[in-house]
């Protein structure tokens, strides 16, 4: 069982929290197929959000193929998310590091290193969706 | 989907005020509901219409498809909290479940014993020794326990400190976790709101500013910044909420079904804090007549 936790700075929805923190486990292998997640009654008197937050991001993990509920048992851990590699990681942020490097030596500041991040990533993105 | 509450140009004048006017409402089953506006704007009003606690002075009202306290069994299933979530003081908490079985046909006697243990309650404790935080708990026990298919809860967190406002929302989501029922609760704290709330009602100067789903409006609201721009020069399918303006610069709160393709602005989400605040100052700027209304009933 996994506990979720709300960050209300974040800006980001919060049935995307629960959404992404269930993906998170699942990546670092936390959950795994078998493993019930918190009824929507339980994640409610935790966090005080309201149920059809809970029951919306549930029904987003099923969509996924991630989760199944199971009438009067609860919702399961259905599927699995590949796990990053930390070889992989290890290499981008090798990559990373020396971009920023050149970055800054071109004398770009922190803002215009992440407004740029923020571009790339909506493009990036914007063509995996399209 | 049928309407907990539906309105048809609801409106109730004290003397020659208007508390509430031309209010069209139609809130949907199943919605935990936020009622937000500044003091003095119509909520208490509507919520005491929609009770039975007043009568319109013009159109009309139903809940839950009936007339608001038009018999007992209308009354039954309605749970009402009124402001300062009241309690009887001389009265023990478990006077006052012994009180609630005698009053209400549908009295589940072991939720609201099972309420109050969980709360640490004493059942032998005069409700008037309670806290704040216990007594709106113990107001919120009766309301539930008489099995209501809709709950009206009139400012239930404004005298709380921000731990029992907390736990008060815990168990009020498991309420509606547990037995499905529809809320709706009226405050000004609006960031409380925001995690409970999938439904909200803007009142402000006794007319209804907005309605809607959060999150649609949320989806449907933009924050705009940019090179000084005349608003008026605006696409037709954006409409300006809010809007303020430096030599340089042009900031705007829109409402727009269309995505915001001008390169010009720079685009930012709303949060439903900024989206309340420009609905209640947009009707701030309309005028000394509607102003007047402001504050004078509540």
């Amino acid at each position: 069982m996994i506990e979720f936790q709300l960050d209300t700075a974040s800006g980001v929805a919060t049935y995307l929290q629960l959404v992404q923190q269930v993906h998170q486990a699942l990546r670092l292998g936390i959950l795994e197929p078998g493993d019930r997640l918190p009824t929507a009654q339980q994640v409610v008197a935790k966090l005080a959000i309201n149920p059809n937050t809970v029951l919306k991001a549930y029904r987003d993990l099923e969509r996924e193929g991630l989760v199944r509920p199971r009438p009067g048992q609860g919702t399961f851990i259905v599927g699995t998310l590949p796990r990053s590699d930390p070889a992989a990681q290890e290499q981008f942020l090798v990559s990373m590091t020396t971009w920023l490097r050149k970055a800054r030596a071109a004398g770009l500041g922190p803002d215009d290193i992440e407004a740029i991040y923020r571009t790339a990533v909506r493009n990036i993105f914007a063509e995996g969706a399209a | 989907m049928t309407a907990v509450i539906e309105t048809n140009g609801l409106g109730k004048q004290y003397g020659r005020t208007w508390a509430l006017r031309h209010c069209d409402l139609t809130i949907p089953e199943g919605k935990v509901v936020a009622l937000v506006g500044p003091n003095g704007a119509g909520k208490t009003t509507l919520l005491h219409l929609a009770v039975g606690l007043l009568a319109p002075t013009s159109g009309t009202i139903t809940v839950l498809g009936g007339r608001p306290g038009g018999g007992p069994a209308q009354l039954g299933r309605v749970g009402f909290v009124a402001q300062d979530t009241p309690a009887y003081a001389g009265l023990s908490v478990g006077k006052h479940l012994r009180m609630g079985g005698y009053l209400n046909a549908k009295w589940d006697q072991e939720l609201a014993e099972s309420r109050i243990g969980q709360l640490g309650l004493d059942p032998r404790q005069k409700a008037g020794s309670l806290s704040g935080g216990q007594r709106a708990q113990l107001a919120l026990t009766l309301a539930i326990a008489k099995q209501p298919e809709l709950l009206l809860l009139d400012e239930p967190l404004a005298s709380l400190d921000p731990l029992a406002r907390r736990e008060f929302l815990q168990g009020l989501m498991e309420i509606v976790a547990r037995h499905g029922v529809s809320v709706v609760l009226s405050s000004h704290l609006i960031a409380d709101l925001e995690r409970v709330c999938d439904y909200i009602v803007i009142i402000v100067a006794s007319q209804v500013r907005l309605a809607g789903e959060v999150s649609g409006l949320l989806a449907s609201h933009h924050r705009l910044s940019g090179p000084r721009r005349d608003p008026r020069t605006l696409p037709a399918s954006q409409h300006v909420i809010e809007e303020s303006h430096t030599d340089k610069q042009s900031t705007l709160l829109v409402r727009a079904n269309e995505p915001i393709l001008d390169p010009a602005w720079t685009v930012k989400r709303v949060t439903l804090d900024d989206l309340v605040l420009a609905y209640m100052s947009q009707a701030r700027d309309l005028g000394p007549a509607r102003r007047s209304a402001l504050g004078v009933v509540s």
